[in-house]
């Protein structure tokens, strides 16, 4: 079935059970988000110091696909460089736009993400914390 | 009502979706069209397309009889006095912008607007807006816990400060029909205007603005069997005269000089521009349809359905359904446990079901409601309970495949 492709194993176990779902206290940086379109929201913490993502966390209401989306993006760029971060983000903004992943590597358990193009009106609930990541750490780039 | 005579009308009706039949329960967003109104539009842009009111050749006066006459056949349907207290808008919220920046000009800093907090998006930013310009204070009605208006507070909230009440006559998201005549009535002790919000009643209930005696009605063409880019603004004769035109340039003036330009009558002097002919035919014929079923009917077969629905959907464990049990316009808003509303619809939609998933532009409802979002399943003449049954039958899959943590 179709759905299986969209609801990955990853990602409803992601849902059920966020990682990093907490407030930072010692976040340098955080920023919350809506999505206009159905409400949902997030807000990101980030502890940033010498161009690294030392901590991240997330708090938020929303679908399974924001929120696993959330989960994963936080595993996947804690500990990173800013650098390595943005060229993740890239990646899977990539993927979200429907074009060919390159680097398997960089994108991980984001993979698992890859079925949401195939519904095109849940790809904004897949964007939404990376938007979030985007305006914290890469304000130049344009939003998607 | 023949339900199953009535789907054959519908062609869009008749299609497969990832697989499944195509069970359409998003009417309250927009409606489709009957096979009449589309030969209608058709019809008219194979024979009569043209300007209206300029030109002297035969089409040009086809095309007019075409638009006036479907503004007489609007007027007959809700029981208006006069056509030309029908003014051709796009739509709802354009209706109720133009009477919030047009008619906004006779507030004044101290006067007060009142809402519901139930109203739809459209009813409630343009009164903001226009509270912020002119000073004046935005009064809400208070709810009781089922979504119905608390009538008791109306004294104390409808005094010699309020200047205008703006309701909708129908939520789109509770379902509540608003006791739109006791409103206007209390209205009345004090001089306020009332205007209605539509777009949920007219499509579904016989509505006559006579018995109402509200002052403003608005509605959307494409939420009543008709196309969209059409809709209509009634206004009671006093009340648009007290309105200056908000948009200014052909099809409104009557004598034009370089330096000044006199109104034409009402309604023209609020249509500038070349206005949707195709629009309105399609409008009218949508009018024509609707008419030859009987809003009665139409009415008594939402009820039904809506009826059925609640009972159906009550019975599954999980399911909390917002508003009033009865009476209720033909939809039923509800969440299935704490599965995200978008989920429920991507699993609904796979099996060819269509409903709204979000806030359906009631955001300040939604937090009244506490909760983020809703699903909204919304009927009209051509839903069955057969569809129901595949509502509630895909609902029990939906927490099938969600598994854990519901009822
Ligand atoms: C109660 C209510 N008011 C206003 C509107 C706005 O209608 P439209 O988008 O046609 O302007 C809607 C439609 O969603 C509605 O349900």
């Amino acid at each position: 079935m179709a759905l299986d492709d969209l609801y990955r194993e990853v990602i409803m176990e992601h849902y059920r059970s966020p990682r990093n779902f907490r407030e930072l206290d010692d976040a340098t940086v955080s920023l919350t988000l809506t999505n206009p379109l159905c409400g949902d929201e997030i807000t990101l913490y980030a502890r940033i110091a010498d161009d690294r993502i030392e901590d991240v966390t997330f708090l938020g209401r929303g679908c399974s696909i924001s929120q696993a989306s959330a989960s994963l993006m936080t595993e996947a760029i804690k500990g990173k460089s800013l650098d390595e971060a943005v060229s993740i983000m890239s990646d899977f903004r990539g993927m979200m736009r429907g074009e060919p992943v390159e680097d398997d590597e960089s994108l991980g358990d984001l993979l698992a993400l890859s079925g949401v193009t195939k519904f095109p009106v849940r790809v904004k609930c897949a964007v939404l914390p990376w938007e979030a990541l985007r305006q914290v750490i890469a304000p130049d780039q344009t939003p998607e | 009502m023949n339900v199953s005579l009535i789907r054959k009308d519908f062609p869009i009706l008749h299609q497969r979706i990832h697989g499944k039949s195509l069970i359409y329960l998003d009417s309250a967003a927009t409606s489709q069209m009957p096979l009449s109104v589309i030969k209608a539009i058709e019809e008219y842009a194979r024979n009569d397309n043209s300007n209206v009111h300029r030109a002297i050749h035969t089409l040009g006066e086809r095309a007019t009889a075409h638009y006036e006459g479907a503004r007489a056949k609007v007027a007959r349907f809700i029981g208006a006095p006069a056509p030309q207290q029908v003014i051709f808008v796009r739509n709802t919220t354009e209706a109720i912008n133009l009477v919030a920046w047009s008619w906004g000009m006779n507030i004044h800093p101290g006067d007060e607007l009142l809402l519901t907090p139930m109203e739809h998006h459209s009813n409630l930013i343009p009164w903001q807006q226009l509270a912020r310009r002119r000073g004046a204070k935005l009064m809400f009605m208070p709810l009781r816990s089922d979504g119905t208006i608390d009538l008791q507070e109306l004294p104390r909230l409808i005094t010699k400060k309020t200047r205008l009440i703006a309701v909708t006559h129908v939520s789109n998201v509770l379902g509540v029909i608003n006791p739109i005549q006791e409103i206007i009535s209390a209205a009345r002790q004090v001089g306020a205007r009332v205007f209605v919000d539509g777009a949920q009643s007219v499509p579904h209930m016989p509505v006559d603005v006579k018995a109402l005696d509200c002052d403003f009605l608005a509605f959307s063409g494409h939420k009543m069997c008709g196309p969209m880019g059409i809709g209509v603004l009634y206004g009671k004769a006093d009340a648009l005269e007290e309105m200056e035109p908000l948009m200014f340039g052909g099809e409104m003036i009557s004598t034009v000089s370089l330096e000044t330009a006199d109104w034409k009558e009402l309604p023209w002097r609020f249509e500038a521009g070349t206005p949707n002919v195709v629009g309105a035919v399609g409008l009218a014929a949508a009018i024509d349809y609707l008419t030859e079923l009987g809003m009665d009917s139409i009415h008594a077969h939402e009820q039904q359905i809506t009826r059925y629905a609640v009972r159906l959907l009550k019975r599954i464990p999980g399911v909390t359904i917002y508003g009033p049990e009865h009476p209720r316009g033909g939809l039923v808003t509800f969440n299935l446990g704490d599965i995200h509303p978008h989920d429920v619809a991507t699993v609904l939609d796979q099996e060819g079901i269509a409903v709204r998933a979000g806030h359906h532009c009631c955001q300040p409802l939604m937090r009244w409601l506490d909760v983020p979002a809703t699903v909204r399943a919304s009927f009209y003449l051509y839903t069955t309970e057969a569809e129901i049954d595949a509502l509630a039958h895909a609902l029990e899959k939906t927490k099938e495949f969600f598994g854990h943590g519901i009822g």
